[in-house]
């Protein structure tokens, strides 16, 4: 069973003061995402991923389409119970403490009570919050807010967690911390669902991913397969500081870096080059696929969606 | 479903409790009521008429003001700072929201009334030093505050369902100062003919009727009040704050929290 389906949800709002007009801020969107994996939601700032979330928080109402989480109606207030939800740049009671807060959402989400305790010491530990009882929240700063999210996100054990924006406004320690914790709970079997647009940590934690421009999705599948699309090419990594002439004669593409030579080369010339340095008596480091990196696939994603956008208008 | 609804409410409550503009206004309140012995010394032979005039006067007042300016921020506030993205996505009903901060607000201003009311009876021992069972007269034009309280919570959080605070607190003190003079314009209403008659009995018996709960004047002259009022209050101020409510709820049910 798939922890999330969005079957066509769609929201179009309407915006001017006299004259309304409708501006669509999701196109029908279409997306399964498998119970157990860590699915990255990519786009630039103003894509639809906010939008997307609110739609399955039930913060906002669809034009159209239904979704299904954990098998049930999205609405179903029982599935409330096994999703948390860290919103872009949370903002909490700040009248109250860490403690405080906790053992409120705690009590709205139906933690027991013999329970509430121990459980907001172990998530605040977690997200590697200490000493802080006793605080107000007014006094956090915007990382440790941050964390106190992700904390109230997985205080009452979720099966499913939504995060817009995680790692925002996180030092790079923090960002460290938090990819540890998103792989904890994917150990754990949870499911999450996380949005960003900073493609290296969708890059380094994501099974899955699915990328958005202008509210329409652009593409989805698994990092490799999406990283993989320089068809044919591989890398040669050899001790040395000359290209030899057979190897130039291939059409390589080389890069001399102190005692180390980089060749692109085509697939089918692997064994060709092989035996080329086998000749030359030069001794072999490595040979490699050729990926793209998310983010090249990523900006070329973008920039066909521009051009088709371009040539319709 | 009643356990979220009281924890909404306490928290509610809380947040109340730790606003330090509260305790301000308390604070002026209970001056106002010391004031009163200052005025009723010098207003030979109607001091106690006094105390009791201008404490319970203070008492309703800054409970209004109190829950106007609560209310109003009750919901905008919360989807302004976007406090409510967390609380809604956990198994928490829109309805149990609206209808625990009611209780929250409410409870707040119970309190409230509670310590001013002390106040007011220092205040009244100050001068009589002792209490007449006339006296607990008091407690009746207490109950009228504490219902027509309940009435304001319930308009400021319609209010804030749909509107700015700012626009909220124009809203709801407007339709408390036209509340009082509810009878006036009922009255009017009845003189008045053709559309004029009609549009002045419509806005007669849609604002609260603030007139009716208002009872400071006669309870300090020491005449009693009738237990069909009480009853006819009561109903009333359930009746209207039910009705705001639902009114809060209906909107808040269907709108996007962008």
């Amino acid at each position: 069973m798939p922890a999330i389906e969005i079957l066509g949800l769609e929201k179009t709002y309407m915006v001017g003061f006299w004259r309304k007009r409708p501006k669509c801020a999701l196109s029908p969107l279409q997306l399964t995402v498998e119970d157990g994996e860590i699915f990255g939601f990519l786009g630039p700032n103003g894509a639809g991923k906010t939008t997307t979330l609110k739609l399955l928080m039930g913060l906002v109402f669809p034009t159209a389409g239904t979704a299904r989480i954990l098998g049930r109606e999205w609405t179903d207030p029982s599935v409330k119970a096994q999703i948390g939800f860290l919103p872009e740049q949370p903002y909490f009671y700040d009248y109250l403490t860490a403690h405080e807060l906790l053992e409120y959402y705690g009590q709205l989400s139906g933690v027991p009570a013999k329970q509430r305790k121990p459980r907001v010491e172990q998530v605040l530990q977690q997200v590697g919050l200490r000493d802080v009882q006793g605080v107000q929240l007014r006094k956090f700063s915007k990382g440790m807010l941050q964390r106190v999210g992700i904390a109230q996100a997985i205080l009452h054990n979720p099966r499913l967690v939504f995060f817009d924006e995680p790692m925002s406004g996180l030092d790079p320690m923090g960002r460290r911390e938090v990819r540890d914790l998103m792989e904890q709970l994917k150990h754990e079997g949870k499911t999450v669902f996380f949005s960003t647009h900073i493609l290296s940590d969708a890059e380094a934690l994501c099974d899955r991913v699915a990328i958005i421009h202008k509210g329409e999705l652009r593409g989805v599948g698994a990092i490799e397969d999406l990283t993989s699309s320089v068809q044919g090419k591989v890398e040669v990594i050899w001790q040395g500081s000359q290209v030899p002439a057979s190897v130039k004669a291939l059409g390589a593409e080389c890069h001399v870096t102190g005692d180390r030579v980089r060749a692109i080369i085509d697939e089918h010339q692997q064994d060709a080059v092989i035996d080329a340095l086998r000749r030359e008596r030069q001794h072999l480091i490595a040979i490699t696929p050729v990926r793209t990196s998310l983010e090249a696939y990523f900006v070329e994603k973008l920039r066909r969606a521009e051009t088709t956008a371009g040539s319709t208008a | 479903m009643r356990t979220r609804i009281a924890y909404i409410a306490s928290n509610t409550f809380r947040e109340a409790v730790r606003d330090r503009v509260l305790y301000n206004l308390i604070a002026f309140a209970l001056l106002l009521s010391g004031a009163a012995i200052l005025v009723g010394q010098i207003s030979i032979e109607i001091e106690k008429l006094v105390v009791i005039n201008l404490g319970l006067t203070a008492v309703s007042l800054f409970g209004v003001v109190i829950a106007i300016f609560i209310g109003i921020g009750l919901v905008s506030k919360e989807i302004e700072k976007r406090t409510l993205y967390t609380v809604l996505s956990r198994p928490v009903r829109r309805w149990e929201f609206i209808v625990g901060k009611f209780f929250g607000l409410a409870g707040t201003l119970v309190v409230n009334t509670f310590f001013m009311a002390i106040g007011v009876f220092a205040a009244l021992f100050y001068i009589s030093h002792k209490f007449v069972p006339a006296d607990a007269l008091i407690l009746v034009a207490l109950y009228f505050i504490v219902l027509e309280f309940l009435i304001i919570c319930s308009l400021a959080l319609l209010f804030s369902s749909f509107s700015s605070p700012l626009l909220s607190a124009v809203f709801a003190f407007s339709l408390f100062v036209i509340g009082s003079f509810a009878e006036d314009l009922r009255n009017f209403a009845g003189m008045a003919h053709g559309f004029t008659r009609w549009l002045a009995t419509g806005a007669a018996y849609l604002v609260p009727n603030f007139s009716a709960f208002n009872v400071i004047s006669s309870i300090a002259h020491e005449q009693p009040v009738a237990a069909q009022l009480v009853l006819q209050n009561t109903l009333y101020a359930l009746f209207y704050a039910i009705m705001a409510l639902s009114g809060a709820v209906l909107i808040f049910e269907y709108r996007d929290l962008k």
